[in-house]
């Protein structure tokens, strides 16, 4: 009797337990929340622009020539995404700390994040922890001088292949 | 159905169906305080008013206050401030609270350490105490969103994002967490329920139980000494109250409790009308803008010198110092191996072991405020390494400590 009593009970718990895990899960019309597509040509050398993908922070940094030559001594082509002749780092611009939003210095061409003293170069690669790795790239889709964020394109596929970035 | 008398006042007709005369005695003529104790032991009581404060100043605010990520500031820094009548009152009163909750909750437990009051019978007393800690930090923490400025909105950004526990990138828990990729409406809600409604229950429910614990054992005193209070008592009753070593909570030491919660309340009201900047960061005057991070980010004082043990690490060291820094003190009562519970000055060893560890949280909290940067970085770092080694080297000097005899 016992048994049987707490058989049933566990059953309403566990089925409780799932809806409550349910309830609390991001709903589809957040979960939905769309794409954003980025006209490359707007942007302009060593000039830090800020967009918004799925209520994140997106950096968008065209390279001057000097980047890309920085980049390349550094082995950090690999991070950068080629639109037409232009490479442009584009992160999403979340401390992989704990997620404040660093702070870009023209000047200096790096990040400093104001939290916890992590530091990015230009590519956004990690220069100074506590930051495990570099920032993030958001999945994307070169799509002529467009780019949309949201999309997966096989120039991102590869990046996640080649263990670049992480699934954001 | 029960046999009741015709009743010959209002007590009795109370007394026969509630037992007010049993409750009482129980309660408040019968329950036994040592006399041996200082104005340290009336920080329970102390705690209780401050909570009931928190509470009515809460209940009124609440009335105003708009849950929502569109409306929640302005409700807090126009509607409440501005518009309705002592709303600024009822608003300083729980910010203030909120802050000196955690002062007087830090020297409750480091008198329980300093007189060993975890020990021999009174663990129970000790985890339940630290589990209150833990609530009243998540209480605090889910407040400190709910007016949706600057530093509410990045503080939830962090502290959530600690879930995702570094290299195992549980963005998926975080997101859960969140209800949404980043904080927001889903967010912003379910921390309001949590804050005015589950985690207010759960506080009250191990109150209740924090005082349940404390009903054997009893209350210690300043010499650790232990006491018989049955006999104790028997003597107080024989009106020997002079030879006893006991009094009555009520309302004879109740007296003295009150007299210093009167003490306290004059301090706090003098923070709540002249000085309650201190609880209110200007940064979170500022509405939460989530595509800007504020120049330099930090918690409530209470939190810094955890803060400060995350800080210094790269991102998993980090948590898991944080993680130790978080649960080693519900092993306190474990780890302190001595069979002495005798004040820290006459245990030898642990009298510089206890300093050093308020000082040791006194330098984290100071570094956890400044920039994490040259000096501050390495005296917090080498900061965070001393607390964690004086937690390790706490069970071997206690297991060498001698037994003290009476």
């Amino acid at each position: 009797m016992g048994k049987a009593f707490g058989a049933v009970a566990s059953v309403g718990a566990v089925a409780t337990l799932y809806a409550m895990k349910k309830t609390w899960d991001p709903l589809p019309s957040v979960k939905a929340a769309g794409f954003t597509t980025l006209d490359m040509s707007a942007y302009e050398d060593n000039k830090l622009v800020t967009e918004k993908w799925r209520g994140k922070p997106i950096f968008v940094l065209k390279q001057s020539p000097e980047m890309v030559e920085y980049a390349k001594k550094k082995d950090e082509l690999k991070r950068l995404i080629k639109v037409g002749n232009d490479y442009f780092m584009i992160v999403v611009g979340l401390c992989t700390h704990l997620g404040c939003i660093p702070g870009y210095r023209p000047e200096r061409k790096d990040f400093l994040c104001a939290c916890h003293g992590g530091q990015y170069d230009s590519t956004a690669e990690v220069t100074k922890a506590p930051p495990p790795r570099g920032l993030d790239i958001p999945p994307f889709k070169v799509d002529g001088m467009k780019v949309v964020l949201g999309e997966e394109g096989p120039e991102y596929k590869k990046m996640l292949q080649d263990g670049i970035t992480l699934p954001v | 159905m029960a046999h009741f008398e015709k009743a010959t006042s209002l007590h009795d007709w109370l007394n026969q169906r509630l037992a007010i005369d049993t409750l009482r005695r129980v309660l408040a003529t019968e329950y036994w305080i040592p006399k041996n104790i200082n104005f340290l032991w009336a920080m329970g009581m102390v705690l209780a008013i401050t909570f009931g404060m928190l509470l009515i100043s809460g209940i009124f605010l609440l009335m105003y206050y708009q849950p929502n990520v569109d409306l929640a500031f302005d409700s807090v820094n126009y509607t409440i401030m501005k518009e309705v009548e002592f709303g600024w009152l009822w608003r300083h009163v729980h910010g203030v609270a909120a802050s000196v909750v955690f002062l007087i909750i830090y020297i409750h437990m480091f008198t329980g350490i300093y007189y060993g009051s975890y020990k021999k019978g009174r663990e129970l007393i000790w985890i339940s105490g630290m589990l209150l800690f833990v609530t009243f930090s998540a209480e605090a923490f889910s407040g400190y969103m709910l007016p949706w400025g600057q530093m509410s909105y990045w503080a939830g950004m962090v502290i959530t994002n600690l879930f995702s526990l570094g290299d195992l990138h549980l963005n998926g828990l975080v997101e859960w967490i969140r209800g949404d990729y980043v904080p927001g409406q889903a967010f912003l809600n379910r921390f309001f329920m949590l804050h005015v409604l589950l985690l207010p229950l759960v506080i009250i429910a191990l109150i209740g139980l924090h005082f349940g614990t404390l009903r054997i054992p009893h209350v210690n005193n300043q010499e650790g000494e232990e006491i018989d209070f049955d006999e104790e008592a028997a003597k107080y009753k024989a009106g020997k109250k002079k030879e006893a070593k006991v009094i009555a909570f009520a309302n004879d030491f109740l007296a003295k409790d009150m007299f210093v919660v009167s003490i306290f309340l004059i301090f706090f009201f003098y923070l709540v009308f002249y000085h309650y900047e201190f609880a209110m960061d200007p940064v979170n005057f500022d509405p939460a803008d989530p595509l800007k991070t504020p120049e330099h980010i930090y918690p409530e004082w209470y939190f810094l010198w955890s803060y400060e043990i995350l800080r210094p690490f790269s991102t998993n060291v980090g948590l898991i110092a944080f993680g130790f820094a978080q649960v080693i003190f519900f092993l306190l009562p474990f780890l302190d191996r001595s069979p002495n519970a005798k004040p820290a000055h006459k245990r030898g060893l642990f009298f510089y072991w206890f300093w050093a560890l308020v000082i040791d949280m006194i330098v984290l909290t100071a570094m956890g405020k400044l920039p994490p940067e040259g000096i501050f970085s390495t005296i917090g770092l080498y900061a965070a390494l001393t607390f964690i080694g004086l937690w390790i080297i706490l069970p071997i000097i206690t297991k060498m400590e001698k037994e003290v005899k009476e």
